[in-house]
């Protein structure tokens, strides 16, 4: 998967081979301190007067599922490219298993497994001819494509489909063939740009399903989401997005202790209603966002605020408590929600 | 379930791409149109036999009784099958060669998007210009051979020669299908197409001593016809399908290295406009 398994895997032949100190870290073996696989410094993309990605600080490290969570247009799919090698970085800095996109491009491409945001399938090939050209482009000889094609097929559940045209396929099954692709070179890393938009749920729980065996497998995953959902199942780290910048970044634990409260109460009052509670919630929670259509109140305990509430005379239409989602930490990291 | 294991048991490594391109690269984009072609194939070389039996049959034999009747001494004592031939086997193959280079090439861009699916593998733009050029000549080369090959069949050629007239009428294509590859990189509807065929090839298809020598244009348009690429590969096939090179040795050359400086400097640009879409920004 990474550098430093195959550092790992070559050190044990040769045990006794000193290591210089200054050595990179990658050569010291996996840990805490092993290379990432992606580097970011200031990363930023520029289209003429626009600004996509300003001047983003990331690492990505072998074997975890790393996100960029953000509404559309926040610069997710621009950073995606970049780190894909087919957009250059405008400025900052950014090294991908080690080397320069600007420079290595073919080089870094060759491990990597890219699943684009729409898809890039071709209509005219079988899905199985889909898998064999495109182990072809990675240099692979025939009877290997081959051999992968038929147990990728297998694992994204295709097989019966195989010699079937791609363009019959329901639109998660062409995700999933898509997955299927990126897959042929035993990529080192692999790159899905909001790899569920427009699915539908069972369609995503399946993909979803994929996707983490992959993770378990010890493939690192970069994605890209506007789903916090997603987000919250597949990520292990995230970096929120918004505007072209990194807003905040940890674990969805991590940034739903620091941005939110443990649970939610959310209040829907009959229309019309809402607009004549002015300061009727003062107190109530440690924090309150009033929305269009709801109020949400943000308290350790959500039962504790709903009977706060009734008492002092406040009678929604429908009252929900829940726990705090990656939603809530963009909300109040934005003021706005992740769709909209 | 290796397959998805990583590098801990990987088993063939893929070998190290090349940073620039190279064979071994662009043959995987010749090998990626081979395997989409096997689908139409059959339908394929049916067309290219019949293209040409049609247009001899009708225009060879059917008008060229008439014309032959009139005993016209701009044909120099050929029949007018004679005459014909070499130019319809030009201008076929040039049609053929602007037809590959519009749709085919604009599906891949925008439509299938599957060039934009290669270069997120080791294959680089130019990999897929010069892949889809050699493709493309390999195509015209197919459907000039076959265009030859009913020719004698049909008696029209009178040299052996015919045999260069082939790689003749491809560079003939390629002449047009380089320019406009580099024209479809710039385009993200075929909307364009249509009116570059109906006032561009077309008009070509008529004018280039295709159906009647240039000779017969009025004197004050023959100097056009050197303007037109397809008129130099028309009468570079004629030359040597009618053996008469010998006489002109030098025309055939001129004729020769301006149909490859144009596609020569049709990749070029089709270098440009690929890559500038393919790369963003």
């Amino acid at each position: 998967m990474s550098e430093t398994n195959v550092a790992a895997s070559g050190a044990s032949v040769e045990p006794s081979q000193p290591r210089p100190t200054a050595e990179p870290a990658a050569r010291r073996g996996p840990g805490a301190d092993a290379a990432p696989l992606i580097h970011a410094r200031k990363l930023t993309k520029r289209f003429g007067e626009f600004t996509a990605v300003d001047g983003v600080d990331f690492d990505v490290q072998p074997g975890e599922a790393f996100g960029f969570l953000g509404p559309n247009g926040a610069g997710k799919t621009s950073t995606m490219r970049m780190i894909g090698c087919t957009s250059p970085i405008s400025d900052g800095e950014l090294s991908v298993l080690d080397m320069n996109p600007r420079r290595d491009g073919p080089r870094i491409r060759a491990r990597l497994g890219v699943v684009p945001q729409h898809d890039t399938l071709d209509n005219e090939l079988t899905v199985r001819e889909n898998l064999l050209i495109y182990g072809r482009y990675f240099g692979l000889p025939r009877e290997e494509c081959a051999k992968r094609a038929d147990e990728l097929l297998d694992f994204v559940q295709l097989s019966d489909r195989g010699k079937d045209l791609v363009e019959p396929l329901s639109g998660g099954m062409k995700r999933r063939l898509t997955i299927a692709r990126s897959l042929i070179n035993e990529p080192d890393l692999m790159l899905l740009d909001e790899p569920t938009t427009g699915l539908d749920p069972q369609a995503r729980h399946l993909l979803w399903d994929r996707l983490y065996r992959l993770k378990q497998r010890g493939v690192t995953l970069v994605l890209t989401t506007h789903y916090m959902d997603e987000a919250e199942q597949l990520c292990d780290r995230l970096v929120v997005m918004d505007k072209a910048k990194i807003v905040a970044e940890g674990s969805p634990r991590q940034l739903i202790e620091r941005y939110s409260t443990k649970e939610v109460a959310e209040f829907r009052f009959a229309p019309g209603i809402q607009e004549t509670l002015d300061g009727q919630f003062d107190g109530l929670a440690e924090r309150i966002e009033r929305l269009p259509d709801r109020v949400l109140l943000y308290a350790d305990d959500g039962e504790d605020v709903v009977a706060s509430a009734r008492s002092r005379g406040l009678h929604p239409e429908t009252v929900l408590v829940r726990r705090s989602t990656l939603e809530d930490v963009f909300l109040r990291l934005t003021g706005r929600s992740l769709i909209e | 379930m290796s397959a998805i294991a990583g590098a801990r048991d990987r088993r063939t490594t893929a070998p190290l791409p090349p940073l620039g391109s190279s064979w071994s690269t662009v043959r995987r984009v010749v090998e990626h149109r081979a395997l989409q072609y096997r689908r139409t194939f059959r339908a394929s070389i049916f067309g290219s036999f019949g293209i040409p039996v049609l247009f001899l049959t009708a225009m060879g034999f059917g008008l060229g009784g008439y014309v032959d009747r009139s005993q016209d001494a701009v044909l120099h004592g050929l029949t007018y099958l004679q005459f014909l031939a070499p130019g319809l086997l030009a201008a076929t193959v040039m049609q053929t060669g602007s037809f590959e280079a519009s749709f085919p090439i604009l599906g891949g861009l925008q439509w299938n998007k599957v060039f934009h699916a290669m270069f997120a593998t080791p294959i680089q733009p130019s990999d897929i210009v010069y892949g889809n050029v050699i493709w493309i000549a390999l195509r015209l080369a197919l459907v000039g051979a076959v265009f030859a090959f009913v020719i004698v069949l049909f008696g029209a050629s009178r040299s052996a020669l015919v045999v260069l007239a082939v790689p003749c009428a491809v560079l003939t294509g390629l002449a047009f299908a380089t320019p406009m590859m580099a024209f479809t990189a710039t385009q993200r509807t075929p909307d364009r197409f249509a009116t570059l065929f109906r006032f561009g090839v077309t008009p070509l298809f008529l004018f280039s001593g295709t159906f009647f020598p240039i000779e017969s244009l009025p004197s004050f348009l023959q100097p056009v016809a050197w303007l037109s690429p397809l008129w130099h590969g028309v009468d570079l096939c004629r030359q040597l399908m009618l053996g008469t090179v010998g006489d002109t040795p030098l025309l055939a050359v001129i004729h020769a290295l301006l149909l490859i400086t144009i596609t020569v400097i049709g990749v070029a640009v089709a270098m440009r406009t690929v890559e500038a879409r393919l790369v963003k920004g």
